[in-house]
């Protein structure tokens, strides 16, 4: 039978982790994703995991990603400013491609900003914070119990296709208080493991998967891991040749599973001539505004990225010849997706950058100016 | 002189990166000699390096292997260390590598002891980026960022471990490289965070803008300035002392925190 418990958004993420399967968190203080830590440090120990506090954001990074090596699920949380630091080696996590996951509980910016306060303003840091062309996966919950049930699947994505996925939270969610309801199942993934012999594992194999099966550290397949461009041996490369195949893998190896990567909530949408697009806790307020509108019988629906990046263009796209509204606590983020689908004409915004929640009336409001 | 070792290196990758006369390579050659007389299980040992020329070392071994960020190398081994601490992790890292970006994670690597054998190689300089001053560039030398002769002070990097909570230092040189094979083993025996300073010669970008004609000039500094404990050292400014700098005892990271699993699993077991 399921259990239900009564959970904070933060807490959910470190139970969700846990039920995926995580046995290494390293972190760093900061509000508000702090309770993520506190949680992992007492329980990691008790189930033979380990949490290790770090001297700064950058050695967490770096920490999980030496973790990951030697075959265990790992963690780390944070938010903005700390996101800022964890950049460089989230860019190192890509190009070598470890699987691991970092929650941003978005606070508001820039700099120090707003500590207590929420924003959705890291969507693009989450798309091209660390530099050079690159994947990711940002997934945003806007529910407690999508915050558990999320959590697995970010570590799911992680572990498949070899990559950092980011979680992208807002301080709403993180500290919202609800009923989750814990599945008595789950499905998990674990990243696929050689099958040669160490002789001949080739660790980024160019192979019709596009991900490279992936071995431990200590198992007996020393293999060589770097920052720099290297070989499918994983040697470092200055070829061109070779850069090109490294690089087309590597900023295409999602393309082939965006099926599966890209999740959407779709409310509404048929026949709605105003299509709202929002994320988040952003989201909870849109969908209120939409029941409202409808009740009057205004034909409004909302669009939901789940999966905020790669950004689920194809699940949009299919609803041509509506008007648009992006709703999102930042000046003016994710609008940017939408305007390149629909062109910036057809395409309204409703920002806020004040650390205060967009209101339901607020979305109501502009809902009305713009249909 | 090369047979000996060359199982543990990864010999399609050769020949190596590094200029002429440059003493990395010799001090690379101490180091695996460490590794082959100890008699290490070859899976089980992990090269975990930054960046810069004596980082790009762990991509010529045949061992587990990861060339990391700059100066982050000492997080990274944390982790492995940390999720797998019956694994034997060496971590190589260059002079502005560990003390200046990496500055801050070599004193909290030193204040865990976290049971990691690091050995840097300090050539005084930045070597990959042309001879930039370093943060254990002597004073008055000259980099291509103090071209008037360095106004700042070097660190003296073992006592910096040392304060930190490091519980053994050591130092050789690319000159006295068999004392270099000998400390590194004794690195590696010392249960916490350990870490060989391994003076090279950088005849390219500090040897030529500091008054040394050849590599083998660099070399006879080596020699010549190197003294040992109990040893009469002369009055010179440059003199360094060389062989076992400091070793204590204190809890190791790794051992702490599996003490600490056991003991919630006893309450656990106990209700």
């Amino acid at each position: 039978m399921s259990k239900a418990r009564l959970m904070q958004g933060n807490e959910a993420v470190a139970e969700g982790a846990l039920a995926a399967g995580v046995l290494f968190y390293a972190g760093y203080p900061i509000t508000p994703s702090t309770e993520i830590a506190e949680i992992m440090a007492e329980r990691l120990p008790r189930i033979g995991g380990t949490f290790i506090q770090m001297e700064d954001e950058i050695g967490s990074m770096a920490a999980i990603i030496g973790a990951s090596l030697t075959g265990v699920k790992t963690l780390t949380a944070t938010s903005g400013p700390g996101f800022s630091l964890k950049q460089e080696n989230l860019g190192y996590a890509i190009a070598t491609e470890v699987p691991c996951v970092v929650v941003n509980v978005q606070r508001g910016g820039p700099s120090t900003g707003l500590p207590t306060a929420p924003a959705q303003a890291d969507v693009m840091q989450a798309r091209w914070g660390t530099h050079g062309d690159h994947p990711i996966i940002a997934l945003t919950p806007s529910s407690v119990q999508e915050c558990y049930e999320l959590t697995v699947k970010a570590f799911n994505m992680a572990e498949e296709f070899r990559i950092p996925v980011i979680f992208l939270m807002d301080e709403v969610i993180g500290h919202l208080r609800e009923k989750v309801v814990l599945p008595d199942e789950l499905t998990l993934v674990n990243r696929k493991k050689p099958t040669v012999p160490p002789g001949e594992y080739i660790p980024y194999e160019n192979n019709e998967s596009m991900i490279p099966a992936m071995a431990n550290f200590g198992e007996g397949y020393r293999y060589h891991v770097t920052g720099l461009t290297h070989t499918e041996k994983g040697l470092p490369t200055g070829n061109p040749e070779v850069t090109r195949k490294f690089m087309q893998r590597l900023t295409q190896k999602l393309d082939p599973y965006l099926d599966r990567i890209q999740l959407v909530e779709e409310v509404q949408l048929d026949d709605a001539d105003l299509i709202v697009v929002a994320y988040g806790c952003t989201a909870r307020s849109v969908l209120e505004a939409v029941h409202i509108a409808r009740s009057v019988g205004l034909k409004v629906g909302l669009f939901r990225p789940i999966t905020i990046w790669p950004f689920p263009q194809k699940q949009l796209e299919k609803y041509v010849d509506r008007k648009y509204l992006v709703v999102e606590m930042n000046n003016g983020q994710l609008v940017g997706e939408v305007e390149r689908l629909f062109g910036y004409k057809a395409v309204e915004r409703l920002n806020r950058i004040d650390g205060e929640l967009i209101t339901p009336k607020e979305v109501l409001d502009r809902i009305r100016e713009v249909i | 002189m090369f047979s000996d070792i060359a199982q543990y290196f990864r010999t399609e990758t050769l020949p190596h990166i590094w200029c002429p006369g440059c003493g990395i390579g010799t001090i690379m050659a101490a180091i695996v000699r460490s590794i082959k007389t100890l008699q290490l299980d070859q899976n089980n040992v992990i090269f975990v390096s930054g960046i810069g020329c004596s980082s790009r070392m762990p991509g010529y071994l045949d061992f587990n292997t990861i060339h990391t960020t700059h100066g982050r190398a000492l997080p990274f081994a944390t982790g492995i260390k940390a999720a797998r601490p019956e694994l034997d992790v060496f971590v190589i890292m260059g002079d502005g590598d560990s003390t200046a970006i990496g500055g801050n994670h070599l004193i909290h690597a030193a204040r865990r002891n976290i049971d990691l054998t690091a050995i840097v190689v300090n050539n005084s300089i930045y070597g990959m980026t042309g001879g930039q001053t370093s943060p254990l560039t002597p004073h008055d030398k000259r980099g291509t960022t103090s071209p008037f002769g360095n106004l700042e002070r070097p660190f003296q990097i073992l006592d910096l471990v040392k304060a930190a909570g490091g519980t053994y230092g050591a130092r050789a040189t690319a000159y006295h490289n068999q004392l270099l094979t000998k400390l590194v083993m004794d690195a590696y025996n010392n249960p916490g965070f350990s870490v060989v300073e391994a003076i090279s010669q950088c005849p390219v970008s500090y040897g030529r803008r500091n008054k040394f004609k050849t590599p083998a000039d660099m070399l006879l500094w080596q020699k010549e300035h190197a003294f040992k404990a109990g040893q009469k050292r002369t009055a010179r400014d440059e003199d360094f002392q060389i062989g076992e700098i400091f070793k204590s005892e204190a809890p190791e990271y790794t051992q702490e925190y599996e003490k600490l699993r056991q003991k919630l699993r006893e309450v656990s077991l106990n209700g």
